[in-house]
């Protein structure tokens, strides 16, 4: 994880999307500026990133099934919980299920956990929308490569 | 029309807090009803379990931002249940 740069997920472990489902790694570095301010004498994951990991794992899974023609946008945060606090240097595993594959829209649901243990969940809205510019397509598509959710050739 | 009247007003009612006695075929979903976007995905998403069809959201919202369609040609109650009506058509067919 690069939190500084919202570079939430290191690697796809699987995706399924015949099934709709997606679990991926993410290990949350000793060192961020984001420690700095949360919290002083005692880094934690703010509350807000793990939800935007769950975010961006459910919107992996959306992106794959549009084939990468169209750019996922987190609409709705629905019964997030936060269970218990994550320390730098913990390896996290995100997973997502498509619960309903809408025209425009997708609801998911989401957790995170490290070691078998639960460390939030939450039910996702996400709209999916033509890409903007081809930059974001191609820095999108170079994320997608780099994790894994792109396997060409 | 009128079963899915009822439960479009019924999804509306629930998930707008809407009295469902306000809820009429004249309603605007949007400017009566108070159904802002993003409610409007969830009664999308409710519509489409109920009826087992896909409501085109994004492609309403791009036509009327467009300029190419009028917000009461989709959000009028009527309207909209007449739409939906058509995507079970389809559906069926």
């Amino acid at each position: 994880m690069r939190l500084e740069y919202f570079e939430m997920i290191d690697r796809v472990e699987s995706i399924d999307l015949d099934a709709g489902k997606i679990s991926v790694h993410a290990y949350v570095p000793k060192d961020s500026t984001v420690f700095e301010g949360h919290f002083p004498g005692y880094p934690l994951v703010p509350g807000v990133l793990l939800i935007e990991a769950m975010a961006q794992a459910a919107g992996y899974l959306i992106l794959a099934n549009e084939k990468f023609e169209r750019m996922t946008f987190l609409a709705a945060v629905k019964e997030a919980k936060l269970r218990t606090f994550v320390l730098p240097e913990t390896a996290l595993i995100v997973t997502s299920e498509i619960e309903h594959d809408g025209a425009g829209y997708t609801m998911s649901k989401a957790a995170i956990t490290a070691d078998g243990k639960k460390i939030c969940n939450a039910k996702l809205t996400h709209r999916t929308l033509p890409f903007e510019n081809d930059d974001l397509k191609g820095h999108v598509l170079e994320r997608a490569r780099v994790t894994g959710l792109l396997n060409e050739g | 029309m009128s079963s899915t009247f009822d439960t479009v007003a019924d999804i509306i009612s629930d998930i707008g807090d809407v009295e469902r006695e306000k809820i009429t075929p004249d309603s605007h979903v949007i400017s009566d009803l108070e159904i802002d976007s993003l409610d409007f995905l969830d009664v999308a998403f409710s519509i489409d379990k109920e009826f087992d069809i896909k409501v085109p959201v994004e492609d309403w919202m791009t036509e009327i931002n467009d300029g190419n369609a009028d917000a009461e040609e989709y959000f009028l109650m009527k309207n909209l249940c007449a739409k939906i009506d058509e995507l079970k058509s389809e559906k069926a067919a």
